[in-house]
Parts: structure tokens; C-alpha cells; sequence
């Protein structure tokens, strides 16, 4: 139950075997969260740090949680996005919290490759937490715990991906380790929303919803930052959520009994309707419990590895 | 003092080539022949080395004035002579920039005083490379530059480029264009495709270099007057060229070595030093740089040699800043891809690398003939070697082939008669 590796930077190049590992472990996690007893010893005289330079609630908190729960000394330290430009360097940081003993850094950072930098400069295992529009790989990990829990395999699976594709980290973590676990993710956005030839990744590319929700087993609508319509990225709200917003008759298209997914936060009426998003076969507040579970594990296994 | 340089193969396309001694007095070549002997002169043994006309770099940054922490005229020309260099045109990038007399005579007085090579000065097209209105080019011109040029950016106003394409008629100047539309470019750090949709980082999309590449085509076309494009780097713009040249349009263009010896997959791993403005293309790029060398669509090979302070490169990649510091490892990089890879003759690629940006630039060189400035330099292309970038004359470091092996590494630059490098070290 020890990973093979220093850090996670992301699920691009991870094993299947690794993800299974990871998802094995965060059962047992998600059992010690629901049995109520919340305080375990695994983290115990652990130091973990999250080191934010974009605003986060979620994210943050479900690591800082997963660090308490297993008794590890947590810290967080929130730099604001203008202090990347102006402040210390971010190895210049990454050394000074090596330097204090700490044994893991989770980073967000609003740009590509950020914690691939740090991870080479600092000695501390170093865990993307989200890093510009490249990769989300814990988010990934808790959607495809939460697919495995409803299907018990993810081969095979139709997971429809709907919405801002290309700004979304999300996306290209799932879309990474659904690939790697036999699973076919099926996009559908406006095409301004889709990076360059990412069909050579190996998944399909609609253009119109319904045919990429169809039949799907999983169906994930991905969080549309408005201020994109400024950016000229598409026209407006009302047009995007009529061609591309997931609603009711759109879910009747899926697989009977397929679940609903959103990585948070959701603007309810625009990527899905409310109705959707609280539905029987919606998962979205289960994804938040999964995502501890997951975080729980992930920290658990590369602190064994760092006992060696 | 009096040099003969005994037993290397003379590759001279505009003169006598073959096993030559070059016998040189006076800062000029004063004989060339078969076993020369003189019994006064210094004589330097090239058995096994190749020696041309000294290298003549049509587009780098020396930094000076104004960033000198990462790069001076003396360790920039150091550099460029430890690559085989005996003339370079610097961009007018600086701070102050290029745009008056005053920092053209510094920068060729400072050159005089302390550098290792001949400097040629590219002044900016408009005033403190703001796009709004034209630099004095005749004053300019009259000073000593070479050439004119906005790079680093583009003269987005088509209708400067149009005013400052027809002024400089006047003078007969050269105007050398960054082709990049900036609105398309926008948020993106490396080339847009399937590198940069896997990396999730900006892409910059092909289609922004190739729209300069047509608006200053058809600019040169419709006013009759010549225009140099810069650091080409994509299949379509060498393809724009190639048939603007077969219409017969007065459009010389370069590309760089990292055009041709590098591609967009480089990027993976997110090393800094492989950030660079154009961004490093794909392999049919890469195949298309050298289709268009030997074709002839490409007349030079220019270095773009960009040094940066280590602490700029040592960040994240969307703030790391872009350029390669390129004098020492152009020549060895473009015999390993070009002539080794059967891409061009010998012959050829002293064309490219020295023949032609003299002649684009209308400089002296490109030539060893008796009476000939002896502007030469050697290199030896039968031991391979392994790019060691600590090893640099110049400050900048940020060159991502380091570890490659390549062949083709200059032994000897002589700028006017004077061995500036010699042997892996700087002699002056």
C-alpha cells in the first residue's frame, strides 16, 4: 500500500495498477469516514502543507480534513495569484517548507507544469491539487471511485464529459486515467471548448450533446466559467444551456440508472439544471465524501513510501 | 602578426575551395594554395578540421544596454566567437532601445573596445518598439545599422509596416520582420496541438506566424521592395515564402537551428529553456525547415541567440521568459541535422550560416579570397561531443540541448586576422 513514486502530479503516465491501488486503499479510507471515527494514526507525526495560489474551498479543505482525520500536523499557506508574479519564487517556497520538516505539499497553482517545478526542486512529496487547465488528478481520482462504487469496473464504461473542455483540468485528469482504466470518455462542448486534437488521445468528440450522453454510464457536466462569454468563447449563457446544459430529457438519452457527476462548483441552470443536479441518480455530494477518501489514501501511501 | 593555417579542407562557395593553407597578414587573407610556406608566420595545423569563412549571424540579442545580467557585448561576442562566429547583428531589444544614434555608436564603440567579434547593429523600425511611429532610419542607417527590426514583437499596424516598408526605400535599408499576430497568439506559451492540449498549457497557433508571414509578402510585393523574415518556424510560412519567391517577391527569410533540430515534444517535462518565441513546432515543421533549407526557400540560418538569467527560466513555464542562447551550439547543431543528415552539402550550409546573411546584409564576408578580410573559422566534424551547457562563454545557460551529441565543433575563429578562440578557449 506504498506508491512507487514521490509525487502526484498527475494522472498522465499512472499505471492502472497504480489506480486501482489508490482506489483499493480509499475504500478502507471512505469505511473509518462513515463508521464515524474519524481520527486514525496513520498521518501521525506527518507535516502537510497546502500551498493554494487560486481561491479554493473544496479542494483545500476536503486535504486539510483527510490530513487531520489520520493526525498528521496540517498547515495551509494562500498566496494570492499576483504574488506568482511579485512574491518569492516558487522554489525559493517549496525549499523553505522543506526546510521546516514538512513531508508533503499540495499545490494549486493557476499555471500548467507549476508542480512539476516545484516537484524537482523540493525533497517533500508534492501533490497537484490543480495546476492551470493541465491536470486535477485527485478531482479524477474521486470520479472514478465514485464510478466504481455505482459499476464495481470502469472498463468498458461511456462517461459523456460535457462543457469547457479545454480550460478544465478536470477534464484531462479524467480523461487520462479513464483511458488508462478501459473506459471511453465521450466530450461534448462548443468547439471553441475543445483543445487542439484531442481526439488523438483516444476519445470520441461530439458536437451535439445527445449523441455523446447517449448510452453513457456516467454523465459529468464540467463547471462553465462565465467570464469566458467576455473572452468571446461563446455568445451566451441562454445559447450555451440550451445546446449544451444537461437537463432531464438529455439525462433520458443515458443508460437507465447512469449517474450524474460535477466536480464542483456548480452554476446550477447553466452547465445543469437544478432538478438534475439533485436527482436520485445524481452523485455530486457523494463525490465530496469520496473526495477525502481519496485524499486520505493518496497522502497514506506516499508518506509509507517516504518511511521506505 | 602572421598566421598559416596548414592541412584543413577549405569549404569556400564563394572562392577557391579543397585542401587549402591560408596564409593571413595584415588582418587579410594574404595567400590561399596548396602546401604554403612562409617562414615568419605562426603556423595553426586544421589537419581534419573543416575551414570556411567565418560565420555571420544575421538575428541575435546581446542584452547591451540594459541587461547586462544576461548578457554583455564582451561575453556575447565571446560567445559568438567560441561558436564560429566573426560578425553578428543584434537586435534592438535593448533598454535603452536601438532607435537613435546615440545608442548605435554605443553599442559599435563598445564593441570596438571590448568585443571579441564584428557588430553590426539592427536598429527598431519604430520608436521604442511601440508600433506608433517610424525610428529616423537615415540617421540611424548613417550611424551604422545594419538593418531594421521591431523583434521580440511585431508591427501589429499593418499600416506601419506598410510606412515603414516604403521609408525605408529611401535608404535602401532592410526591414526584418517577428512574424506573430499577438491578438491570436494570446495566452499561448508553446505550440498549439496535440503537445500542448496533453501538457495543458497555452498554445500558440501556427496560423498567427503565417498571417505576418503573408501581410509583410504582400506589403513587399505591392510597394516592390525587399523584406526578411525571421526565425521561420512553420510548414505554411515556408510555403508562403516558397511562392512568393517563385513570383519573384524581394522576401529572404531564416530560420533557426532549434527549427530544425527540436520539436513541440521537447516541451514535455516543462523545462523552461525549451520556451522559446516562435515555440518549437512539430516533427512535419521540423521536416518542412529542412525542405525549405534545401530548396532554397531559407536563405540563412540565424542563431536568435536569446540569453536569459538563470532565475528567468527557473520558474513556472507560462512566466519563464523566451529564448534560447543559441551562438554555441548553432554551427555543431546544424552540421549533426543538415550535412550529416544529408540535408545539405558542406558547401550549403556555408551558404546559409555565413554566405548568405553577409550578402542579405551587405556586409563584407561570407568569402576567403586573397585580399579578403580574414574573417575565418575552423571546425572539427569528425570527433562527436556531447553539449556541455556550463561550458558557455555566454551568461545565458538556457540552451536545452545540453547532453546531446553532436558533431562539428569550432576549433579556431579569427575575426580580421586576430584568433579570438582557439581550441575551446577564448584567446584575446
Amino acid at each position: 500500500m506504498a506508491l512507487k513514486r514521490k509525487d502526484l502530479l498527475g494522472l498522465r503516465g499512472v499505471s492502472r495498477e497504480e489506480i486501482e491501488e489508490i482506489l483499493t486503499t480509499a475504500r478502507q479510507m471512505k469505511e473509518f469516514l462513515t463508521k464515524n471515527q474519524k481520527k486514525t494514526p496513520h498521518l501521525q507525526g506527518k507535516s502537510i502543507v497546502t500551498l493554494f495560489y487560486e481561491n479554493s474551498t473544496r479542494t483545500r479543505m476536503s486535504f486539510e480534513l483527510a490530513s487531520k482525520y489520520m493526525s498528521a500536523a496540517a498547515a495551509n499557506i494562500s498566496a494570492s495569484a499576483s504574488s506568482v508574479q511579485k512574491g518569492e519564487t516558487l522554489i525559493d517556497t517549496g525549499c523553505t517548507l522543506d526546510q521546516m520538516g514538512t513531508d508533503v505539499i499540495i499545490i494549486r497553482h493557476p499555471m500548467g507544469g507549476a508542480p512539476h517545478l516545484l516537484a524537482k526542486n523540493v525533497r517533500a512529496s508534492v501533490i497537484n491539487a490543480g495546476d492551470g487547465m493541465n491536470e486535477h488528478p485527485t478531482q479524477a481520482l474521486l470520479d472514478m471511485f465514485t464510478m466504481q462504487e455505482r459499476y464495481g469496473s470502469l472498463e468498458g464504461l461511456k462517461v459523456a464529459i460535457v462543457g469547457d473542455v479545454a480550460h478544465s483540468r478536470v477534464a484531462r485528469s479524467n480523461i487520462w486515467g479513464l483511458t488508462t482504466m478501459g473506459a471511453t470518455p465521450v466530450l461534448a462542448a462548443p468547439e471553441t471548448f475543445i483543445p487542439m486534437d484531442m481526439a488523438e488521445l483516444g476519445v470520441q468528440i461530439n458536437h451535439d450533446v445527445d449523441s455523446a450522453v447517449k448510452d453513457a454510464d456516467v454523465v459529468m457536466g464540467l463547471r462553465m466559467q462565465l467570464e469566458r462569454q467576455q473572452a468571446g468563447l461563446f455568445p451566451s449563457v441562454r445559447e450555451y444551456s440550451e445546446f449544451f446544459g444537461l437537463d432531464d430529457r438529455r439525462l433520458a438519452l443515458a443508460k437507465p440508472g447512469a449517474i450524474i457527476m460535477h466536480p464542483g462548483p456548480m452554476n446550477r441552470g447553466v452547465e445543469m439544471t437544478s432538478a438534475l443536479a439533485d436527482c436520485d441518480q445524481s452523485r455530486i455530494r457523494e463525490q465530496v465524501t469520496n473526495g477525502v477518501a481519496v485524499r486520505m489514501a493518496l497522502l497514506f501511501m506516499l508518506t509509507r513510501r517516504n518511511l521506505g | 602578426m602572421k598566421y598559416l593555417l596548414k592541412n584543413g579542407r577549405v569549404v569556400n562557395p564563394g572562392g577557391e575551395s579543397g585542401m587549402l593553407d591560408i596564409l593571413v597578414e595584415n588582418g587579410v587573407v594574404a595567400g590561399m594554395g596548396e602546401a604554403l610556406f612562409a617562414a615568419d608566420a605562426e603556423v595553426i595545423d586544421l589537419s581534419g578540421c573543416l575551414v570556411m569563412p567565418g560565420l555571420v549571424d544575421m538575428h541575435c540579442h546581446l542584452r547591451e544596454p540594459g541587461y547586462e545580467y544576461k548578457e554583455s557585448i564582451y561575453t556575447g561576442t565571446r560567445a559568438a566567437a567560441a561558436g564560429g562566429f566573426t560578425a553578428v547583428a543584434c537586435m534592438p531589444n535593448t533598454n535603452p532601445v536601438c532607435d537613435s544614434e546615440a545608442v548605435v555608436r554605443y553599442i559599435l564603440d563598445k564593441a570596438a573596445a571590448q568585443g571579441a567579434v564584428k557588430v553590426y547593429p539592427i536598429a527598431s523600425i519604430t520608436k521604442g518598439l511601440k508600433g506608433e511611429e517610424l525610428s529616423e532610419m537615415g540617421f540611424l542607417q548613417r550611424a551604422g545599422a545594419v538593418a531594421f527590426s521591431d523583434d521580440g514583437k511585431p508591427v501589429e499596424n499593418p499600416r506601419m509596416m506598410r510606412l515603414g516598408l516604403q521609408y525605408a526605400k529611401n535608404f535602401d535599408a532592410l526591414l526584418i520582420s517577428h512574424c506573430e499576430d499577438k491578438a491570436l497568439a494570446a495566452g499561448g506559451v508553446m505550440n498549439e496541438g496535440i503537445m500542448s492540449t496533453k501538457l495543458g498549457l497555452g498554445g500558440i497557433s501556427r496560423v498567427s506566424e503565417e498571417l505576418m508571414v503573408a501581410r509583410e509578402i504582400l506589403l513587399a510585393e505591392a510597394l516592390k521592395t525587399r523584406v526578411h523574415i525571421a526565425h521561420v518556424s512553420t510548414r505554411g510560412s515556408a510555403e508562403l515564402i516558397r511562392q512568393a519567391k517563385a513570383r519573384g517577391v524581394a522576401v529572404t527569410a531564416e530560420t533557426c537551428p532549434h527549427y530544425f533540430a527540436a520539436t513541440e515534444e521537447m516541451v514535455d517535462g516543462y523545462d523552461a529553456n525549451t520556451k522559446v518565441n516562435p515555440p518549437l513546432r512539430t516533427q512535419d515543421d521540423r521536416q518542412a525547415m529542412l525542405e525549405a533549407l534545401a530548396d532554397g526557400t531559407l536563405d540563412a540560418i540565424a542563431t536568435d541567440h536569446a540569453p536569459h538569467h538563470a532565475d528567468e527560466k527557473l520558474v513556472e513555464y507560462n512566466l519563464a521568459a523566451s529564448g534560447i542562447s543559441g551562438f554555441e551550439t548553432a554551427f555543431a547543431l546544424s552540421y549533426t541535422v543538415l550535412v550529416k543528415g544529408g540535408v545539405l552539402t558542406q558547401d550549403e550550409l556555408v551558404r546559409k550560416m555565413s554566405v548568405a546573411p553577409a550578402q542579405i546584409l551587405r556586409r563584407e564576408g561570407g568569402v576567403l579570397a586573397v585580399g579578403a578580410p580574414a574573417d575565418i573559422m575552423a571546425a572539427n566534424v569528425t570527433e562527436p561531443y556531447e553539449i556541455d551547457v556550463s561550458h558557455f562563454q555566454s551568461k545565458g545557460k538556457n540552451n536545452p540541448f545540453g547532453g546531446m551529441t553532436v558533431c562539428g565543433r569550432p576549433v579556431l575563429t579569427m575575426v580580421s586576422g586576430k584568433t579570438v578562440w582557439k581550441n575551446g578557449e577564448i584567446v584575446i
